[in-house]
């Protein structure tokens, strides 16, 4: 059996608008085979984890604020990967931003009033901004793989904030208990509707950059720089667009998000530095950057479908007693599938099962 | 001296699942293939191995396991990068995050429960000789199959037909092509050799290393084993260099750990991953070595004309 | 023995290829091609780019499988499905883009297309006394990637030969030597055919072929249009089989007036090599006055590709005053302010340099103006005024005659020809003072070229510089007032066009100059 591909002479586009829901379609089909491997009814299971968690408001929050930093940071990953730059270090831009954005509640905690929250988001996006930042200058400067040293970032950043949940930044009055004092409430993002549920402005925050960014990609020659210097690089050297600054604005644009991400999750759904603030949002984010088809406004969809599995996950747990590993497995075979369908956007898939050929 | 054959030993086994996985990733490279999924295989090789070493009581039925299910995860990443042309560092990435989801589901009842070690080869009176008995003579398997797999790599790539074969495959796919000869078979190859490396590493961190199961285990050791292929120019012998040189950062730093010095154990803890940073910028900063040394076609995938 | 007897004396036949067919979707490359080979001669496969020759001889080679058809290799039919067994069968191919390995040594390159396993030190010692025994030396231990282009084709020859074939296919052979070289080649073909050889010689050049060639078969779109014997025919009839109707002449009338004023003035320009396998350029210097064509001859390779990033701002130099656009230092500026000074630029790749492949027409008409034309094309906070650039991409494809299977499609999508003819159409939109053009009509059809060839000398006449760098010297006859020869990175000085003649220009592009460096004493820093 041998797979062959033919060119279209144009991109699918009804390939595509359906490549994302056909890898979900696919998904769905692995996950009953795994939960009936596993020897849970499938169709319950499924039903678990992706319909039960929409059936009430209150779980339509934590929706939310799971979608939240998922959205953020998958919106400023698109852009960087549209523009060819592989940033995988979200997940340590996300820890930075938490820790610079609670610098402030944490060294002065008597400095409280409207300008605290403000300050400390704008010290979140630059803190993410800044971690970026390193991967960025080590590729422009000594041409370095930025895919690793993002990568290896991630490590240093959660050993640093292991380092300063459970050193300097520990409360005292924690009972030597690992993570700083609670925040106050100036220091808190707020909730939109606390009579229905726990969501903060985060997702609100997630959604307006997804708009924004989206507008930019679509009706700006910024937009129109990144795709070209993404797309063909030395086509975009002849149109005149730099390369290096392209780096520094993709690496620095979703570094600060995932910053911005990271200090609403610690500002907004925890309320503390801990030494662990991430169930790994800046690695899901990544699928849900393909999943959005790289496109900002497809990360909003895909951010609710990806946070679905983290509650179907919890849910799952907790009622048929299946694993919330399997959340992540999902997460994985959905990304696996999202590059496999998007092949059907460039090429005609054709499966030969005997060689036609004798050799 | 007992003390200085005691380090040299505990770097050799750290150095043993580096070096083994990134000779596998290097044959890869060196086909014009980037898997970035080194970390995933790796982790699905751990906890392949450790179950099923712990399930029939065998260490080599775990190795056996270990092997096979790298590979197999490795054959996912070819079908989608050779036979469906996918981008291949995303899909490398997904590799990465399924392998580390996959390892977490299956290795979940065996958290905790105690492990099978795969006991070190004792060469009587060889391995008593001072000094050297045991660094030469009284290691785990594993360890020899590492040096064994260095000097066949070496003599595989340079001194058979085959070898250089893959080479021009990774130099210009094109070309090859033309020639008649099969890219994809090669790079299929090489894939599958690459994951089996990488599943091998993987059963020495659970098997060896530290006989148990302990979800990420593998900790980035994947990653850095990419790291040590650019590094090393794309060249075996310094891919053993350069895993023995980590070995003995991270077998430093665990002293350093154990042995105080008011330093943080987060800071030590981050030295391996700093130093790879390190290592990358200086290579990197010589392009002269780069650029040369680089399989031209890496990462760039290829479709045949029908 | 006449072609008659020849094509019904069976037995006698090595090759006969009944009724090929190869369909790429809705194109069909070939449609039902007839023509056979017999030992012992050069066989000429005309036809003009996209005629389907390269599609013909893949098959023939095993590359790609014929739809539909016959091959019969001494009277059997045959299925030739890969490479290999085209070689088992004693057929061997010289490829126009070259299949070389870079990183590899010559005599690693040759072992690869060697189908048992000889060592590679065996190899070595045989490439070098064939290639001697031609009187094309090779050294089997140097790496490809350091070689020249007439070296690489060596390779391929060498490699080809080696193989002890009975016919030999050369597609576009010519096309990357100086006329020396070539001749040299002619000889070592023609040795070949007394050795009993027969070959399958690809080529749109015409004269070489009326010179060599006994026998030609003429394709166009797919079908087989001719069979003739190239030295009963004008080198004028042939071109008329190949492209079927009369081809619009160029018409360059001799320029009016004084010299204009120097629009493009390069002083002393210098550049390192920037990778171990790149040229350095040598101390150049040249002046293109307005109203004229001044076109640059030389092998690919020797650094014109290099000279051209460095005029178009691509890469930028150390001083200021090594370009000169329109009276402006423009050494260390950039391309988008080279091209404020009136300045247009076209690269040598049209596919990812030109223009970016899966982009459409239109976003790829912005590439190269969003500053030029800033005014027209860009809203506030940069917002992209789709409307304007779309009239004007539309505009260009009815002026240089664009055809296109949709609206407004992506750039990969056009044939060459018209993709080249839109990239050279979005630059004359602009009226540009002064004109960089790398290989303005490399891959393009007959037609096509024709009319960018046109395009090209009426700028000039209306009062631009024009500055052509080409590898094809009947082009550079065509339209250039003088011609500059690139070799080694250095550069002559322009000859008239009145004085030139093939084999002056030819002699300069094998470095014959005095003064300049020998070739392997490449610098790298």
């Amino acid at each position: 059996m041998r797979i062959e591909l033919i060119k279209r002479p144009q991109h699918s586009v009804l390939f595509s608008a359906l490549s994302p829901f056909i890898a979900l379609l696919l998904t769905l089909v692995a996950g009953a085979i795994i939960f009936t491997a596993l020897g849970k009814p499938p169709l319950a299971a499924l039903y678990t984890y992706f319909v039960e968690p929409l059936t009430e408001v209150w779980q339509l929050h934590e929706l939310a604020i799971k979608a939240a930093p998922l959205i953020m940071i998958a919106v400023g990953l698109s852009v960087c990967y549209r523009s060819n730059n592989w940033n995988i270090g979200a997940e340590g831009q996300f820890i930075m931003g938490g820790i610079a954005g609670s610098l402030i509640p944490i060294l002065l905690p008597g400095f409280q009033n409207f300008l605290t929250l403000p300050l400390m988001l704008l010290f979140g996006f630059a803190g993410g901004a800044a971690m970026g930042a390193v991967p960025a200058f080590l590729k422009t400067r000594f041409n370095t793989n930025e895919i690793l040293t993002s990568l290896m970032l991630v490590y240093v950043a959660q050993l640093f904030l292991d380092w300063l949940a459970r050193g300097v930044f520990r409360d005292p009055a924690g009972n030597n208990f690992p993570g700083s004092i609670r925040f106050p409430p100036a220091a808190r993002l707020g909730e939109i509707a606390p009579s229905q549920g726990s969501a903060h402005y985060g997702i609100v925050f997630a959604v307006v950059a997804a708009v924004l960014v989206w507008l930019m990609m679509r009706y700006t020659i910024k937009g129109f720089e990144i795709r070209v210097l993404g797309e063909s690089p030395r086509a975009g050297r002849f149109a005149g667009f730099s390369s290096r600054k392209m780096v520094y604005f993709a690496f620095l644009l979703s570094g600060g998000l995932a910053g911005l991400a990271g200090i609403c999750e610690v500002s907004g759904a925890i309320g503390q530095l801990r030494e662990t603030i991430s169930p790994g949002y800046g690695f899901t984010a990544i699928i849900v950057a393909f999943l959005g088809r790289l496109n900002p406004l497809g990360a909003v969809a895909a951010g609710f479908v990806l946070a679905l599995t983290y509650l179907g996950g919890e849910g799952a747990q907790m009622a048929l007693g299946i694993s919330d590993k399997v959340a992540r497995v999902f997460q994985g075979l959905l990304l696996f599938f999202v590059l496999g369908c998007d092949t059907l956007i460039r090429y005609q898939v054709r499966v030969v099962w005997r060689g036609k050929v004798k050799a | 001296m007992e003390i200085a054959q005691n380090i040299l030993l505990t770097i050799a086994t750290a150095a043993t699942p580096l070096l083994i996985a990134a000779m596998g990733e290097l044959v890869v490279e060196r086909s014009g293939v980037l898997n970035l999924g080194v970390e995933g295989m790796m982790v699905i090789g751990a906890v392949c191995g450790f179950a099923a070493a712990a399930l029939t009581g065998s260490p080599w039925i775990g190795i056996l396991a270990a092997i096979i299910a790298g590979a197999l995860l490795s054959l996912l990443f070819a079908v989608l990068t050779l036979s469906l042309a996918t981008n291949q560092v995303a899909t490398g990435l997904s590799l990465t995050l399924l392998g580390i989801g996959l390892s977490g589901m299956i290795g979940e009842g065996f958290v905790g429960s105690p492990g099978v070690r795969l006991a070190n080869i004792h060469i009587p009176g060889l391995a008593d000789i001072p000094l050297v008995g045991r660094l030469l003579f009284g290691q785990d398997p594993i360890f020899y199959m590492s040096i064994a797999l260095t000097a066949g790599v070496m003599w595989f790539l340079f001194r058979t037909r085959t070898g250089l074969t893959l080479r021009s495959v990774g130099d210009n796919h094109k070309s090859a092509h033309a020639l008649g000869i099969s890219v994809l078979g090669y790079r299929y190859a090489a894939v599958l050799f690459g994951g089996a490396c990488a599943g091998l590493a993987g059963a020495h961190l659970s098997l060896v290393y530290t006989p148990q199961w302990v979800e990420n285990m593998t900790a980035g050791r994947g990653w850095i084993a990419l790291a040590l292929v650019v590094f090393a120019s794309w060249r075996p012998w310094r891919v053993l260099g350069g895993a023995y040189l980590f070995g003995a950062v991270t077998i430093g730093q665990l002293h350093a750990q154990a042995l105080g010095f008011g330093i943080p154990s987060q800071l030590l803890s981050s030295l391996p991953y700093l130093a790879t940073i390190v290592v990358l910028v200086i290579i990197s900063g010589n392009r002269r070595l780069t650029v040369m040394n680089t399989p031209a076609s890496l990462g760039q995938p290829f479709v045949p004309d029908r | 023995m006449t072609d008659a007897e020849a094509t019904t004396a069976a037995p006698q036949t090595l090759l006969q290829v009944e009724g090929i067919t190869k369909v790429f979707g809705t194109l069909k490359a070939n449609d039902g091609v007839d023509f056979d080979i017999v030992p012992g001669e050069i066989h000429a496969l005309l036809g003009e780019n996209g005629a389907g020759k390269s599609t013909l001889v893949k098959m023939l080679f095993g590359s790609l499988q014929p739809d539909g058809g016959v091959i019969k290799w001494r009277g059997q039919p045959v299925a030739i499905v890969n490479p290999m067994q085209a070689r088992a069968l004693g057929i061997g191919m010289v490829f126009q883009h070259f299949s070389l390995f870079d990183s590899l040594t010559v005599a690693e390159n040759i072992a690869l297309s060697l189908d048992d396993d000889i060592p590679i030190r065996t190899i070595a010692a045989k490439a070098q006394a064939l290639s001697y025994s031609y009187g094309l030396p090779l050294d089997p231990f140097s790496m490809v990637g350091d070689l020249s282009v007439g070296e690489r084709q060596r390779i391929e020859i060498i490699r080809c030969l080696l193989q002890t074939p009975d016919l030999i296919i050369l597609d576009e052979p010519t096309s990357v030597l100086t006329p020396q070289e070539a001749d040299k080649l002619f000889e070592t073909l023609e040795r070949l055919r007394d050795e009993g050889k027969s070959i399958l010689y690809i080529s749109h050049r015409l004269e070489e072929v009326k010179r060599m060639c006994d026998r030609a078969t003429v394709l166009r779109h797919g079908k087989v249009v001719a069979h003739c014997n190239p030295r009963e025919e004008t080198a004028s009839s042939l071109a008329s089989m190949m492209v079927g109707t009369e081809i619009h002449q160029v018409v360059r009338e001799a320029s009016q007036g004084g010299p204009g004023e120097s629009l493009i003035e390069i002083r002393n320009l210098s550049r390192p090599a920037a990778t171990p396998f790149a040229m350095p350029l040598r101390d150049i210097s040249l002046t293109v006055r307005a109203g004229e064509v001044i076109g640059i001859a030389g092998v690919a390779g020797n650094g014109q590709g290099e000279f051209f990033e460095a005029v178009s701002g691509e890469v930028l130099q150390d001083a200021a005053g090594s370009v000169r656009l329109r009276g402006k230092d423009v050494g260390r500026m950039g391309i988008s302010r080279r091209r404020l000074t009136g300045t247009a630029f076209v690269p040598e790749e049209r596919l990812g340099h030109g223009a970016a492949p899966a982009m459409a027409l239109s976003e790829n008409l912005l590439l190269s103006r969003y500053r030029t034309d800033q005014s027209a094309f860009l809203g506030p906070l940069g917002t992209i005024r789709s409307g304007a650039v779309e009239a004007a991409s539309k505009r260009v494809i009815e002026e240089m005659d664009v055809r296109k299977s949709a609206e407004d499609p992506e750039a990969a999508s056009l044939s060459g020809g018209n993709l080249q003819k839109f990239i050279i159409g979005r630059e004359l939109d602009r009226q540009p003072a002064i004109m960089v053009v790398n290989q303005p009509t490399w891959g393009v059809d007959a037609g096509a070229a024709a009319r960018i060839r046109q395009a090209l000398i009426e700028l000039a006449r209306s009062g631009s510089a024009v500055l052509v760098i080409s590898q094809d010297l009947d082009e550079l006859f065509e339209i250039s007032d003088a011609i500059a020869v690139m070799h080694n990175g250095a550069m002559s000085k322009p000859v008239p066009i009145a004085e030139a003649t093939y084999e002056s220009i030819g002699l300069l592009m094998g470095g014959s100059e005095p003064g300049h460096v020998a070739h392997d004493e490449k610098e790298v820093v």
